[in-house]
């Protein structure tokens, strides 16, 4: 029997994959071929997905995109034996966009099938959690504190002091939240994991439930992703029946259960507090702080909150030490953050790379430029509330505070880049739109400042009074700064005045004039 | 606290007894727990093909609930619906990365398509176009669901047999 590889991931299905699993299927039995189609996780080269993968004495080969189409002319051409073709790419793991990454979150990427207990744990999985069910909360706490490891959503804030204060106040009921509502534009990474190696986010969490004394753990995720639902819904069920997750777990003292609870379209339930009054069944209107959550969250108890890609790495940190952890990165920033490559890209995937590397790395080494082959000429980094970044500062490193000296935010890490064909003032002005739609309305900068932001544009590029409306524009984005609840009023103006910033020719009404 | 029985008054006659007890029996499958809200719109909603308002009084009563509480919530996030919705439901990604891969044209092209704006339900009532905002395909934007089916690198060539399936 011959074993093939074809990820089941939402990037790939959306291309095609299954169409080409049941294409190959069917070629195969035309050809009294027995062969056995493995759907595991993607291995984000995704601009090859679907990306069939054969097994041969020499390791896996690999063949993408594949249509349809492709199917009998691969067959023709011995792809079963690795043979080549157009659409061969050689062996995986020597694929240069692979082989260059340090994968320490995304180590099985594409290797297992997402729901195996049986593949995770051959592949290193739950190595983590059995040390840390031998261990004292506080000694996983300091674990994770030695990683340095920082939250992967956006903020940046250390977990480690983050579980530590949660690990330190006493309740008799304390939660694990993950906040898997990931909304912003160019970010897969949390998807992937969920779709892929949900076990893995399962440990990261049951970790993080021993370090703080939490017996209780819900994952909040976004509608619009209903095969990672599924997924993490059935990968829970295998944990239990495993005994990896539920009560006396593995046989030891440790209990902890896990809840998946789904969104309903709203963005602004990404940010934490709106996401636990949304898990309390309740409108997902944002919370002031203090007090944190860590202090007061979930239903008024003390809750562990993180994203999918901080859980995530916890698990290698306990198995492999923090220090292993931290000894890749830069400056504060350590570890290694699963960057995604987004938008008009030639080369669109997951790159996990240690801080430190360039954006001009990513775009041009890993992702070969832009889709349609035009110049590139802004990359939106940090999701829709970060930065239009233009290429003159291909040079920045990935790191927390490189990026914020410059008044940009590496965020989730999703990078969007956009050819020369792209209107600044346009995309200035969606980001006020969808800060007017999204806006959970609790604060007034928020709420009625990204409408009255949206008209003030229109004026600019209609060129009514413009350098007036100009500096109407720059005082309400610092209101929008100083005064609003949470993230999506605060950091609305970043998109909007780096487009005003670095590409001011495009709010020119002469300019779009003689464009037209 | 807040219980008041509101059934009767707000019951329309589309609002068929059997509804009504199907609406229960999925709070009751959640416990009756207030923090299971959403789920339980969600399940009406895969249900009954939207959430209809004579439902919400059902759910305020199971979960213990004012009914303002429950129409604030129903009415707060984008998924649920108050009104019948088309027989196909197609989103498009209206977000930035499929913006750099031609949502605005892939959106124009739809509504015109269509002769429906973003948000509308086509007047035979088959076709309801949506706007989301990400998908997570955004490598392979620009992006679209067609009845909970993601489809991705969209263009002319792909969205056209799409809607007309659709339509038929």
């Amino acid at each position: 029997m011959i074993r093939l590889f074809l990820t089941r991931d939402s990037a790939a299905v959306a291309v095609g994959a299954d169409d080409v699993a049941d294409a190959i299927h069917a070629e195969a039995a035309k050809r009294k071929t027995d062969i056995h189609i493995a759907r595991t996780s993607s291995r984000g080269l995704l601009w090859l997905e679907p990306f069939v993968e054969v097994e041969t004495p020499e390791g896996r080969v690999g063949y993408g995109p594949v249509s349809v189409a492709d199917v009998k002319g691969l067959f023709d051409a011995g792809f079963l034996a690795g043979k080549a073709h157009a659409l061969a790419q050689g062996k995986t793991e020597d694929i240069p966009y692979l082989k260059n990454q340090e994968r320490l979150t995304f180590a099985r990427a594409g290797l297992t099938e997402p729901l195996s207990v049986e593949q995770y744990v051959e592949q290193g999985g739950f190595a983590g959690l059995k040390k840390a069910l031998a261990m004292a909360g506080a000694d996983v706490v300091k674990e994770v504190t030695d990683s340095g490891l920082r939250g992967r959503g956006g903020a940046g804030f250390p977990a480690g002091i983050k579980w530590k204060t949660v690990h330190d106040v006493k309740a008799e009921q304390k939660y694990v939240c993950c906040n898997a509502d990931e909304g912003d534009s160019g970010t897969f990474a949390d998807r992937m994991v969920m779709e892929g190696d949900p076990l893995m986010l399962i440990e990261g969490m049951t970790i993080a439930g021993i370090a703080a004394g939490a017996t209780k753990g819900f994952i909040y995720i976004r509608s619009e992703y209903p095969a990672a639902i599924a997924t993490m819904k059935a990968a829970i069920a295998a944990a239990v029946a495993a005994k990896w997750l539920g009560q006396n777990i593995q046989g030891t003292d440790k209990s902890f259960t896990l809840e998946v609870r789904r969104g309903a379209g709203a963005y602004i339930c990404g940010e934490e507090t709106a996401m636990l009054e949304s898990l309390e069944g309740k409108r997902g209107m944002v919370r002031a702080k203090p007090p944190i959550p860590a202090l007061e969250g979930l239903f008024g108890k003390p809750t562990i909150i993180n994203n999918v890609l901080t859980f995530a790495a916890v698990p290698f940190i306990l198995a492999k030490g923090g220090k292993t952890y931290a000894d890749y990165g830069m400056g504060r920033s350590r570890g290694t953050l699963p960057f995604q490559l987004a938008g008009n890209i030639k080369r669109g995937g997951l790159v996990e790379k240690a801080f430190g590397v360039t954006l001009g790395q990513l775009i041009n080494d890993f992702g070969g430029g832009t889709f349609t082959g035009q110049p590139v000429r802004a990359v939106q980094v940090g999701g829709p509330l970060g930065s239009y970044v233009p290429m003159s500062q291909m040079d920045l490193p990935m790191d927390y505070e490189a990026f914020a000296a410059k008044g940009a935010m590496v965020g989730h890490g999703g990078i969007v880049v956009f050819d020369d064909s792209v209107d600044m003032a346009a995309q200035a002005r969606f980001a006020m739109e969808f800060c007017a739609i999204e806006s959970c309305g609790k604060c007034t900068p928020c709420r009625i400042g990204s409408t009255r932001g949206l008209e003030v544009i229109d004026r600019i590029v209609a060129d009514d009074n413009r350098a007036a409306n100009m500096a109407l524009l720059e005082d309400l984005c610092q209101t929008m700064t100083d005064g609003s609840l949470c993230a999506m009023g605060g950091l609305t103006p970043m998109p909007v005045m780096s487009a005003v910033k670095h590409f001011p020719e495009d709010f020119t009404r002469a300019k779009r004039l003689a464009a037209e | 606290m807040h219980n008041r029985d509101m059934s009767e008054k707000t019951t329309s006659p589309a609002f068929s007894g059997t509804a009504s007890t199907s609406v229960a029996a999925i709070c009751l499958r959640h416990g009756n727990r207030p923090d299971t809200l959403l789920e339980i719109l969600h399940d009406v909603q895969e249900e009954l093909g939207h959430v209809p308002e004579a439902a919400l009084p059902v759910i305020a009563k199971a979960l213990n609930l004012s009914r303002a509480e429950v129409y604030g919530v129903a009415t707060f996030y984008h998924d649920f619906h108050l009104h019948p919705v088309g027989k196909h439901v197609i989103r498009i990604c209206r977000a930035e990365a499929c913006q750099s891969m031609g949502a605005r044209e892939l959106q124009a092209m739809a509504e015109k398509f269509l002769n429906v704006r973003m948000g509308g339900t086509t007047s035979d009532n088959k076709v309801t176009l949506e706007a989301t905002y990400c998908l997570g395909l955004c490598a392979t934007a620009p992006a679209m669901m067609v009845d909970g089916k993601v489809v991705g690198r969209v263009d002319a060539a792909k969205l056209k047999p799409i809607l007309a399936e659709v339509m038929k």
